[in-house]
């Protein structure tokens, strides 16, 4: 089966594919980030992916990656049970990550970017509403990068940077 | 003294004599009502202390505020965040004089496992601790033995020594 849509992704979308790595565990195709949009509609709406399970940043010395995974819960126009499909994005600049948003697509992107943004700072263009979650604004640095020094803070240290109340 | 006090002879054998601090301390001492205010797993032990099995309104302890204006004993049960670090503050400055204030568990002493960028090292550094519980999480028995600490901590206090009913501000 999931030969069948890397073959369907191959025909309808050729030049979105950067990759289909076959040491993958999970079914993974890596797909250009001005396509995401596009290719997700396609297997959101015509392959029947309704469920973006999770997303998740990763950082690589040489570039940012976002992972989506998606299933499919039994809808048309497949009424099987499909998944987990993997699909990733390279997000090559490392000064000033971004890529386009998936939230209208799959409403459970919404949060998922939100905390991506948190621990990488990675923009997703179109995000009605990109903030920090965990973290609060004006936190200094991206936790979950690799260059993030790990160190503890006093509270003092932290007062500046963070909002004045009533607003925290 | 010369002159004695004369006493009715029905409340003869009915007066007990003690003093100021004595009686006052025992009033507090006694229903120390803690805030309502959990953080983590710690908060679970809380609870349980709080429950039939444990007990804790054997110490007169048993009323957990959900306002903090209405309590005097802050139980820092759990890691203190960053993030929640402003709040905690807020929620202590809230609270009516006299207050107390007992850390829970190896994270509110001193952060515990988690030495990261997340987590304040210890309420300490934000607010003044009594008396400190360590484990992880503390097992119901070591809260109420911090609590019985405390009241002991209360029954040495003098009402002309403490700072908050001084004139000048402690």
């Amino acid at each position: 089966m999931m030969e069948e849509i890397f073959q369907l992704l191959k025909e309808k979308f050729p030049e979105a594919i950067v990759e289909i790595p076959e040491e993958a565990k999970d079914p993974t195709v890596v797909i250009r980030k001005e396509q995401i949009r596009e290719v997700s509609l396609f297997l959101r709406d015509e392959v029947g992916f309704n469920y973006l399970s999770f997303m998740a940043g990763v950082d690589l010395p040489e570039r940012f990656e976002v992972v989506y995974y998606l299933y499919s819960m039994g809808r048309e126009p497949i009424s099987s049970n499909l998944g987990p499909l993997a699909i990733k994005v390279y997000v090559e600049d490392k000064t000033n990550p971004s890529l386009p948003t998936v939230s209208d697509i799959w409403p459970s992107a919404f949060q998922q970017e939100q905390e991506i943004y948190d621990f990488f700072g990675i923009v997703f263009e179109g995000h009605p509403d990109l903030r920090r979650i965990f973290m609060w604004e004006g936190f200094p640095g991206w936790p979950l990068r690799k260059d993030f020094e790990n160190r503890t803070f006093t509270f003092k240290e932290l007062e500046p940077t963070r909002p004045k109340a009533p607003y925290w | 003294m010369a002159e004695e006090i004369i006493v009715p002879p029905e409340l003869r054998r009915n007066i007990l004599i003690t003093t100021v601090d004595k009686l006052y301390n025992w009033a507090r001492r006694s229903s120390l009502w803690p805030l309502t205010f959990g953080l983590a797993c710690c908060a679970i032990e809380m609870i349980a202390a709080s429950a039939s099995r444990y007990d804790i309104a054997r110490f007169g302890a048993e009323v957990f505020r959900a306002s903090p204006r209405q309590a005097d004993l802050m139980i820092v049960a759990g890691t203190v965040t960053h993030k929640m670090a402003p709040q905690v503050l807020r929620l202590y400055h809230q609270m009516p004089e006299p207050k107390y204030v007992i850390a829970m568990g190896s994270c509110a002493i001193s952060g515990g496992i988690f030495n990261s960028y997340a987590v304040l090292q210890g309420v300490d550094e934000i607010i003044p601790v009594d008396v400190y519980v360590p484990g992880c999480p503390p097992r119901p028995e070591a809260l109420l033995d911090a609590l019985i600490k405390l009241q002991k901590k209360i029954d040495r206090q003098s009402i002309l020594t403490v700072p908050w009913y001084r004139r000048e501000k402690a």
